[in-house]
């Protein structure tokens, strides 16, 4: 069938920020999508809160809404833009979700718009845990045995009917969120409540629990003429009772025979027929009893997915790209597979290697919550390896996370038994260090039930090692034999104790490289015109020659926080530049969720781990012109003398800004200011330091990514665990300790350098006062609160580094202005978090020049680089993980926690705010009471933030000391109980629903443990909490801004229009 | 060290698998990710040494289920690697076993990626394999001393010697002429609620195309175009009673149609092959193993019509002919291994066609 000509624009839905369970993934699908449709022919309209996308860049859609993902703010873009059609099934949950509010509140049937994809009666169908029960019995088919509770008490019925243990999963969460595996009764209460509080339908299901059954998804698509063909089988390794997006998973599935196979691809035909997802992808979720082949059907997406963008960089087939195609009525068999150019999209694609996905968490950030995992996911990025073996891919994917792997050596096999029973995120490493020690497969399999076959696999990899010894320089037949394995240099280099560099050196000199090869969706079945390229040991090289120069570009690894999607979108524009400059743009880098993994992106994908040996064969294999560092964060700058030529600012250069005694004589060199401090290598030399400079003292380990470990300690007791801990995670690295900026208002400045001139993109200013982590503040663009001096001071701070380092390209430098005095924090001769947001908010593509600057090219030859957006306010809010963590607190500090940002746009500063604050999912109130209670330095301040929430119509509560302050200034005030204080006090306050606002700054330690109480209670009955005094200080103009009851939507490209 | 000798003398080195021994045969790539023991049981890969193009075969280990001959036809087997341990709960044994009891070759640990792309550009050709300690000179000798696979008459040695009852049933009477019959095939037919009569290769018409409502042609391995005996047969039966044809069956009612065979440059083998169902448009993703191919324009001469095609290149996968009640296609409806697409047409079409209903 053509495609559909009675539509003429399409309204895509975004899945606003990155949080745990839907991170850069829907980038990824969103773009193609958008894309996809764009060249069919159909205007594209565009909403998504998050400005670090790529497809927010206001040239993927032809009008792009930065504006929170709410049916208010959906409906008004409906309103103005009038598109014909909905594609709700590329913006993960988010999506789906506000595409069923906007049809449930009778937007779609007022505005005439019609869902493409999959229509409401088969999204509720699949997301309504009842009605898919019903709905496969119906079609014969087992779901795990389970039933819908309201209450408590129905569940535990429920439970008592199903069996304990019990799986909780609560309807219409993210990622599982709140749900989790009862193996009690009081253990089934708690999760409930905790789920039922979570469901935004109040509905949890009771379930049989299938734990250590084998795990399976196939990815389904289907198009309007019922063609229906399944893109990939993949394998958990983890076997039932992790969440998939935890847990380490195969491609294609292993343990299958043909039989089996075919019986779950014919379930999945009928499921998505069932179901009634008309057109696009699906995934569909399946437990095999490993004794007996029973299977259950756990879940069902009708809609791309984590998954789906998975199975498309495991097979090369471009599931949300073809979906949004088949959504507008093409048929598979019109659309043309892209890589072997002259076969339909209608085939199953057939891999000839295999890979593996490893997720990467973040748990140290969050202390005081556990390492377990369970059926609500918890990690925050993952990193898929390509081999041509289990193994190979197993080794590569080991590699990929960057060290971010448990050394085990040291445990106890005692130890390692419990950590290969119970699922952690230290269980793969223990396995296999259990494997090095003898453990026997039969028992691992035993108490772990991973399948025998995984295991025996990896009992290969620990056999190949065991050729190598401590002193020893390997043979030429080992070591090939090892790197057949996937085993890393790092690795062998440790086995024989040198340093890697050593190992890789030795391996060049043997002659040993690795040869690419390329991911067909054929199995080389057809020609394949499209370098997706992966290494390995073998005889044919089929990465093919270029005659233009090639420029590598590596990627940011997987996503951690810290270190996410605003990477990839840099390193994504600098491949579309480094093309547009007529070069052959090579990407290499590991994480399949990203948009720079898509084929589509650069000229040459190599997918490979962003690590020296695998970056340098690539180097070797290429011999590009050189290789670009300054966009992929933190990782590829470490690489930086071992890559080759560095295009952009020279490693010596890198060195200056990220060693400290060097960046601490520039600094004195230059004469510029920083906080007092200095280093110290011992705890002694730490209290020696502290007592020089006094506190508050702000203490950090050198050489750590996203704060880890950073504190700002007030005293010696803070002090002394800030010490350890700083000590414990910097790995024989000299601690930073400098003097605090208490009360300081922090800038980031990006900037771009060409050695001769210096052009400032933007200051940017964070919300909160010091100590927050750059990547958790608040952020606001232009500057409200900096005064035309020290901005002017800034700007000639940034020119005078930028050209003394000698920076090509980008550079970030970060500032604190305390009481009109500018220091500077640090440099960053990078491209920042910051970057996107900036792009966004001045419509200049920052990334790109900074790529034509590294590439030669000078800023006085870029043209204009004038902002657009004259008169508006660009906002950035975090966005945090807190549900997923119970019981760590909520504060903010300098350890960075965010796993993501939203972008708020206004003509004032509220307005902007507002936004912000409800993209990211703070609903602020317009009506009700506020609760204040603010630490004695910030009482001062106290009728600031309360005279026009008074004003506003605002009942006011405060705990004793700050109502007496707004007492004696004439605002009427309730005084409330502190908690243990006298009851009622402010969570029986909260839980009654008496308190709409809670503004607290912490008290210091002493109160710590009550008002994290107070503050957790807030979270879970959802009442926002504000813990920092600037960024109370600010909401009033927020709240004011929202009680006008105005909802603007701003088109990004109406801001260059505007002529900005 | 095992070793793969290729006749235009590229040679490929692995380490051994199955039986210590060598085997010549015709180089053919499957590109099926399951279902390993189905196709080494296909009597269609008969002096065929199969390089299978997933990474990882032999991880299930085989079983008494998933056979489709009582024993091993493919002379080599050829995988990047191959399992030592069998992981599934069907097991009854390893493949590694599997092969040595039955005498065939394996070889693993080599560029398979390499020696498909080779194929692919050159064409499915003659090799050896070898896990024993022969020289060089000796393996090519025993390449050149083996006929290949084009003008070969193959089905004779792979079907059944004998008639049997394979199901009673009271659908009606199938006779099947087994070529080297997949037992799935009729299974299928049996399931259906048919009584199936399988006859040899070798039957005269005057014995398998009488007293039944239809017979059903085989799959099986070789050239189909020298198989004169069977064509002539075949011809002697058109019109008179309904003719269903599967694979080597469909070659066959072309032939004997008059339509002219020609081979493939590497053949289509594996489950992922779109196929066009023109009478109802949809496309199924099928199960195929094919080296030789119908010329459709020979079909339409005759009066026949293209029933299915493939999308991938175009060639014809299946015709029908009213007139002679003639119905076949050229992929495998009955998959075992594949995608169950197509299934149907065994199930339903053409006993309808038949006028079994």
């Amino acid at each position: 069938m053509p495609k559909r000509t009675d539509l003429k624009s399409i309204l895509v839905i975004g899945s606003g920020p990155i949080v745990i369970g839907q991170a850069c993934e829907f980038d990824y699908s969103g773009t193609q999508a958008c894309k996809a449709l764009r060249k069919l022919g159909y205007r594209v309209i565009l909403i998504n809160s998050n400005p670090a996308t790529i497809m927010t860049d206001p040239e993927v859609a032809d009008a792009t809404y930065i504006e929170p993902l709410t049916l208010a703010f959906a409906e008004q873009v409906i309103a103005r833009e009038r598109p014909e059609a909905i594609l709700p099934t590329v913006g993960g949950q988010t999506g789906l979700n506000l595409a069923l509010e906007l049809f449930d509140a009778g937007v779609l049937e007022r505005y005439g718009v019609e869902l493409i994809g999959a229509k409401p009666e088969a999204i509720r169908v699949a997301e309504d845990r009842e009605l898919f029960k019903a709905a496969m019995e119906e079609i014969g088919l087992q779901c795990a045995m389970a039933e819908v509770a309201h209450t408590v008490e129905e569940a535990e019925a429920i439970a008592k009917r199903v069996g304990i243990p019990t799986v909780i999963r609560p309807s219409f969460t993210l990622g599982g969120a709140g749900g989790g595996i009862a193996y009690n009764l009081e253990e089934l209460r708690e999760i409930v409540a905790n789920g039922l509080d979570l469901s935004p339908v109040r509905q949890v299901l009771v379930e049989e629990s299938v734990v250590g059954w084998k795990e399976f998804e196939l990815e389904v698509m289907r198009d309007l003429a019922d063609n229906v063909i399944i893109i990939c089988s993949i394998e958990n390794v983890d076997p039932m009772g992790v969440h998939t997006g935890d847990s380490i998973t195969v491609a294609p599935a292993m343990t299958l025979t043909d039989r089996e196979y075919q019986d779950l691809r014919d379930i999945s035909l009928k499921i998505i027929r069932r179901v009634g997802v008309e057109t696009g992808g699906s995934n569909i979720q399946f437990a095999i009893n490993p004794r007996d082949g029973a299977v259950r059907i756990i879940e069902m997406n009708p809609r791309v997915s984590r998954s789906s963008a998975l199975a498309s960089k495991a097979t090369g087939f471009p599931i949300a790209k073809i979906a949004a195609q088949l959504a507008v009525g093409l048929t598979l068999d019109e659309i043309p597979n892209d890589i072997t150019q002259v076969t339909p999209a209608s085939f199953e694609p057939s891999i000839d290697y295999t890979i593996v996905k490893i997720p990467r968490w973040n748990f140290e950030k969050f202390p005081g919550t556990g390492r377990g995992l369970g059926t609500q996911m918890k990690s925050v990025g993952e990193v898929m390896g390509i081999g041509r073996s289990f193994e190979e891919a197993l080794g590569k994917a080991i590699a990929s996370l960057e060290g971010g792997y448990m050394d085990s050596t040291g445990l106890s096999d005692a130890v390692l038994w419990e950590k290969i029973a119970a699922p952690t995120p230290d269980r793969l490493p223990a396995l296999l260090e259990g494997l090095v020690r003898g453990f026997p497969t039969a028992e691992i399999h035993a108490i772990s039930a991973i399948d025998p076959w995984f295991l025996e696999r990896m009992e290969d990899m620990v056999r190949a090692e065991r050729r190598f010894e401590k002193g020893k320089m390997p043979e030429k037949a080992d070591l090939y034999a090892a790197k057949r394995m996937g085993i890393s240099d790092i690795r062998l280099a440790k086995l024989i104790g040198i340093s890697d560099t050593e190992l890789t050196k030795h391996r060049e000199n043997l002659g040993l490289h690795p040869v690419y090869k390329r991911v067909d969706t054929c199995a080389a079945e057809f020609e394949s015109h499209t370098p997706y390229l992966y290494s390995t040991y073998e005889d044919e090289d089929e990465a093919g020659e270029s005659d233009r120069e090639r420029v590598v570009i590596l990627g940011n690894g997987p996503n951690r926080i810290g270190q996410g999607l605003e990477f990839d979108y840099c390193c994504c524009h600098a491949a579309f530049a480094v093309r547009e400059a007529g070069l052959v743009s090579v990407m290499v880098n590991c994480n399949p969720e990203t948009v720079s993994t898509d084929y589509d992106t650069s000229d040459k994908l190599y997918f490979e781990p962003v690590s020296a040996e695998h970056v340098r064969a690539v180097v070797h294999r290429e011999q590009p012109r050189g290789t670009i560092l300054q966009f992929g964060g933190q990782t590829p700058l470490k690489l930086s003398h071992r890559v080759g030529t560095v295009l952009g600012t020279s490693p010596d250069a890198i060195d200056i800004c990220e060693d400290r005694r060097r960046f601490n004589s520039l600094l004195k060199e230059l004469g510029i200011r920083q906080p007092e401090g200095e280093m110290v290598a011992t705890r002694e030399a730490g209290f020696a330091a502290a007592s020089r400079l006094g506190f508050p003292l702000l203490v950090r380990p050198s050489y750590v990514l996203g704060g880890r470990a950073m504190a700002i300690c007030w005293d010696e007791f803070d002090f002394k665990a800030g010490v350890d801990e700083a000590i414990r995670v910097s790995d024989q690295h000299p601690l930073l300790i400098d003097r605090f900026l208490e009360g300081a208002v922090e800038y980031d400045v990006d900037a771009l350098c060409d050695g001769e001139q210096v052009h400032i993109a933007g200051i940017m200013e964070h919300i909160e006062e010091a100590g927050v982590h750059s990547g958790d503040s608040t952020t606001v663009y232009p500057a409200i609160r900096l005064s035309a001096e020290n901005r002017a001071e800034m700007e000639a701070i940034v020119r005078r580094v930028a050209l003394h380092v000698g920076v090509i390209g980008l550079v970030n430098v970060q500032f604190a202005v305390q009481q009109g005095v500018v220091f500077v924090i640090e440099v960053n001769p990078r491209a920042s978090r910051t970057v996107p947001y900036l792009a966004k908010a001045t419509g200049i593509p920052l990334a790109k020049i900074a790529t034509r600057i590294v590439l030669g090219e000078k800023l006085k030859d870029m043209g204009s680089l004038k902002p657009w957006g004259e008169g508006y306010y660009f906002v950035k809010a975090p966005v945090f993980p807190w549900r997923r963590f119970v019981g760590s607190d909520v504060l903010l500090g300098p350890e960075m926690r965010s796993t993501g940002e939203v972008m708020g746009v206004g003509r004032d500063f509220g307005e902007a705010y507002a936004k912000a604050l409800l993209a990211a999912g703070l609903v602020l109130p317009v009506t009700g009471a506020v609760f204040l209670s603010l630490k004695e330095a910030d009482k001062h301040e106290a009728p600031a933030i309360a005279e026009p929430l008074h004003r506003l119509g605002f009942q006011i509560m405060a705990t004793r000391g700050t109502a007496a302050v707004l007492q004696k200034a004439g605002i009427p005030v309730r005084k409330v109980w502190k908690v243990r204080e006298g009851r009622p006090d402010v969570v029986d306050l909260l839980k009654n629903g008496e308190i709409q606002l809670l503004i607290n700054s912490p008290l210091g330690r002493k109160a710590q443990y009550d008002e994290a109480a107070m503050r957790r209670a807030g979270l879970r009955f959802g009442v926002p909490c504000v813990t920092n005094l600037q960024a109370a200080l600010c909401l009033p103009a927020a709240i004011e801004s929202m009680a006008r009851g105005e909802r603007r939507v701003v088109k990004l490209q109406e801001l260059g229009e505007a002529g900005g | 060290m095992a070793r793969l000798l290729l006749e235009d003398g590229t040679r490929f080195e692995g380490e051994g698998y199955g039986a210590p021994t060598t085997r010549v045969g015709e180089v053919v790539f499957n590109t099926s990710l399951t279902g390993y023991q189905e196709v080494l049981t296909d009597p269609s890969y008969h002096e065929q040494i199969v390089v299978m193009t997933a990474a990882h075969v032999g991880n299930y280990g085989v079983n008494f289920e998933d056979a489709e001959s009582e024993k091993i036809w493919a002379a080599g087997f050829v995988c990047r690697s191959f399992s030592r341990i069998s992981s599934s709960h069907l097991a009854t044994g390893t493949l590694q076993d599997y092969l040595h009891e039955s005498k065939v070759p394996g070889i693993h640990g080599l560029d398979t990626r390499a020696l498909v792309r080779h194929i692919r550009s050159r064409g499915a050709m003659r090799a050896v394999i070898s896990n024993e300690d022969l020289s060089e000179a000796e393996l090519r000798e025993r390449i050149f001393a083996w006929p290949g696979m084009e003008g070969r008459a193959l089905a004779g040695e792979v079907s059944c010697k004998e008639h049997y009852t394979f199901a009673k049933g009271n659908r009606g009477r199938i006779h099947v002429l087994d070529g080297g019959v997949k037992r799935n095939i009729l299974r299928l037919l049996a399931q259906s609620g048919c009584h199936i009569e399988v006859f040899p290769a070798d039957s005269p018409a005057a014995e398998f195309g009488v007293g039944c409502d239809a017979v059903l042609l085989s799959n099986g391995p070789g050239d189909p175009a020298s198989l004169t005996g069977m064509i002539r047969e075949v011809r002697s039966l058109l019109g008179k009673v309904p003719l269903l044809g599967v694979c080597l069956g469909h070659q066959l009612l072309g032939l004997a149609l008059g339509a002219d065979t020609f081979k493939l440059r590497f053949g289509h083998r594996g489950g992922n092959h779109p196929v066009r169902d023109i009478e109802t448009g949809r496309v199924e993703i099928t199960s195929q193993n094919h080296g030789f191919c119908v010329d459709p324009k020979g079909v339409e001469r005759a009066g026949g019509r293209v029933s299915h095609v493939n999308l991938n290149d175009g060639t014809l996968e299946g015709f029908v002919h009213d007139d002679l009640r003639v119905i076949c296609v050229q992929f495998h409806p009955e998959a075992s291994p594949g995608p169950r697409d197509s299934a149907h047409l065994l199930l339903q079409r053409y006993l309808h066609f038949a006028g079994l209903t």
